[in-house]
């Protein structure tokens, strides 16, 4: 099914036939077009979940789109202007209000990254749900880990250009755990800022991340996680291996071309989610100040801290597991542990594929163990993220810290928890009503 | 295993349990108000716009409130004849921060700033409560203290519509002892308008970003009737 296994195209004798033709003796066209699209036989079984890969493929694109158009307008400079205000900041008032069409595209650009991060952890759930990261797609798994980092990687730089209050001293706070680190971690962190203090050099470096390196990283992983996704074939919600059961052709019984299937499925998704999209950005663009973060809208003032950081919600989670560290071990400080454990808890999920002991895939198949396990992970996660947006509070401490040593274990106790549960016999066939 | 879910789902609102004690008052106005923007603009222009900058804004927006380049000119332009320019002050921001304590901030988003995570409406309500709840007090500099913004480097420069309210220190609430040239009522609804302005200005396009929304929505709901149609068409000989 791979690429380049598919025979050249042999014009009909009309012009656009020539073209083509002369096109794909030298360049792999009709391989491409079939082997990955009209050619690529996946499950006909996929249902609501199904939906969020192609989607955050769409906010990719989005994403992409409006950020070119804003880097037209927008201004890394952190030098007050004539009124007394970051240029960078005043740049960003200057396309909400004077160019045209501007705030259009900025709003797209806000609720596109909150939009990104809802869609890559419904994609990450559906992982969870079917035991998508199971042999044989470990590596479309571990490319996708890697999509998240680098995602999370953008947002964080992208969070600093407004250059509000919110920005300034989210980037403050996350740059000093750097600093955590023994012996190196003074200098790392002045390494990463590029002055003591954030400040213009640090604002010039995270642009040039968040539009240039950042995103041909990103780029390059979504390649190549759809590449290694199109080599093994979609699993799908029954966790069973279509490829199993072929017909006289050599084609999967219980797979459809995904051209046109689920193009035209898919677009009924698109359409679904830009309703959804649309409502948040023309009737509630702050997303209620989780999206938008209300101080963001001072400008960044080095010499007054806000009473409260909060980071932006997809980070929370991660962010209130850094805060329930507080023992010092091993005569290292409790923030160093904090960020060890921030760091870890988000590359744990890459480690599923071997942790995941069950002879079974799907949830559909599993039983109560894992049913309930996953229901009080989720619930964790939640809890977890709302904490993190709150101001530290010693009630919090604590759930947070239950909750993080379930988070934690979910993963750890995975390999011994996962065999042990009810199964249920997985059928030969997908199930298709 | 039951009751520990239930403890962690109520946990979070326990651990929530801190909030701030000055009582806001609901601002009760509206930006589609097209008068009361107006009369809100013109206070704005009077009253705000000699210590605080709006320099985000030009004078030219002020032209979606219904108003001509002419009206503008005569009535809200005093520091600058050309309509393209920012709503600017002449006075530095370094001066002031030796008169006042602290440069007084640039009022163009301070609506948007002063929202809460949760209620984005927070910032109209504060600030309409606060510009109603200065009082006299003898040991400030300026002679001025509010409720809900304490020991604040503003004088009350709306004293003279509002009159000069004290502190009475048995019932922790505000009596006004000298009338201004606005009963109560009167003041409540200019500071209401000057509020209503100040959100306006926040994001001027506002109405119209909502407005858009309903055709954007409505092309997207006849789009997903034809998208399903099309996947219904082609999924019928699917089994």
């Amino acid at each position: 099914m791979a690429a380049g296994n598919f025979e050249k195209y042999k014009s009909d004798g009309s012009l656009a036939g020539n073209a083509l033709e002369w096109v794909d003796a030298r360049f792999p066209a009709t391989s491409m077009w079939k082997g990955h699209l009209s050619e690529y036989y996946a499950p006909k079984n996929f249902n609501f979940w199904y939906f969020f890969g192609s989607l955050a493929l769409l906010v990719l694109v989005i994403q992409i789109v409006t950020g070119i158009f804003l880097v037209m307008h927008y201004k890394p400079d952190a030098a007050l202007n004539a009124n007394g205000v970051p240029i960078a900041f005043a740049s960003v008032e200057y396309i909400m209000r004077d160019v045209s069409g501007g705030w259009l595209i900025r709003y797209m650009h806000s609720t596109g990254a909150s939009a990104f991060f809802i869609v890559v952890y419904m994609h990450m759930f559906r992982g969870l749900l079917y035991g998508s990261y199971r042999k044989p797609r470990e590596l479309t798994w571990l490319f996708g880990v890697g999509i998240f980092l680098c995602l999370m990687g953008e947002a964080f730089f992208g969070y600093l250009l407004p250059w509000g209050q919110m920005s300034y001293w989210g980037a403050q706070v996350i740059v000093n755990l750097f600093s955590a680190i023994p012996v190196i971690g003074g200098d790392l962190s002045l390494i990463i800022r590029g002055d003591f203090v954030v400040g213009d050099a640090t604002l010039n470096r995270f642009f040039s991340f968040h539009v240039i390196a950042f995103p041909l990283v990103l780029i390059g992983l979504v390649a190549a996680h759809v590449l290694a996704l199109h080599e093994t074939g979609s699993n799908n919600p029954d966790g069973v291996e279509i490829k199993a059961n072929k017909d006289e052709n050599g084609i999967p019984r219980d797979g459809i071309p995904f051209h046109p299937y689920y193009t035209v499925k898919d677009i009924v998704g698109v359409v679904v989610f830009l309703m959804v999209f649309s409502a948040v950005m023309f009737w509630a663009p702050e997303g209620g100040g989780y999206f938008l973060e209300t101080p963001n809208f001072y400008p960044a003032d080095p010499l007054k801290t806000p009473p409260h950081i909060a980071p932006v919600w997809y980070f929370t989670p991660f962010y209130s597991i850094l805060r329930a560290v507080t023992y010092p071990l091993f005569g290292l400080d409790a923030k160093f542990w904090g960020v060890v454990a921030m760091g870890a808890s988000v590359v744990i999920f890459a480690f599923l594929p071997w942790l995941d002991r069950s002879p079974v895939k799907s949830i559909r198949y599993r039983g109560p163990i894992y049913k309930t396990l996953l229901t009080i992970f989720v619930i964790c996660f939640f809890v977890l993220g709302y904490l993190g947006t709150l101001s530290p509070s010693p009630m919090g401490e604590l759930v947070s810290q239950v909750c993080s040593v379930f988070y934690f274990g979910f993963f750890l106790a995975m390999p011994w928890w996962s065999r042990m549960d009810k199964f249920k016999p997985v059928p030969d066939r997908v199930t298709f009503k | 295993m039951k009751k520990f879910l239930i403890a962690l789902l109520f946990a979070p609102i326990l651990a929530l349990a801190n909030t701030s004690t000055a009582h806001i008052d609901k601002w009760p106005g509206s930006v589609s108000d097209k008068a009361a923007l107006q009369n809100g603009a013109k206070l704005f222009v009077n009253y705000c716009l000699n210590c605080h900058g709006a320099s985000y804004m030009r004078y030219k927006n002020l032209l979606d409130l219904g108003l001509t380049e002419q009206q503008v000119k005569e009535n809200l332009m005093f520091t600058s004849d050309k309509i393209g320019e920012l709503m600017r002050i002449a006075a530095r921001s370094d001066e002031q921060k030796q008169w006042f304590g602290a440069a007084p901030p640039d009022l163009t988003i301070v609506a948007r700033a002063r929202g809460e995570a949760g209620n984005a409406g927070a910032g109209a309500d504060w600030l309409y409560t606060y510009l109603r709840s200065f009082y006299r007090d003898a040991n400030r500099p300026t002679g001025w203290n509010n409720t809900v913004f304490e020991n604040v480097g503003m004088p009350h420069i709306l004293y003279g519509l509002q009159g000069q309210q004290v502190m009475n220190h048995e019932t922790h609430k505000l009596e006004l002892a000298v009338p201004g040239s606005m009963a109560p009522a009167e003041f409540d609804k200019s500071v209401s308008d000057l509020v209503g302005f100040m959100v306006w200005m926040g994001e001027p396009q506002q109405e119209y970003r909502r407005t858009l929304g309903w055709f954007v929505l409505a092309f997207l709901a006849v789009l997903f009737v034809v998208a399903y149609a099309l996947k219904k068409e082609y999924w019928k000989d699917i089994h």
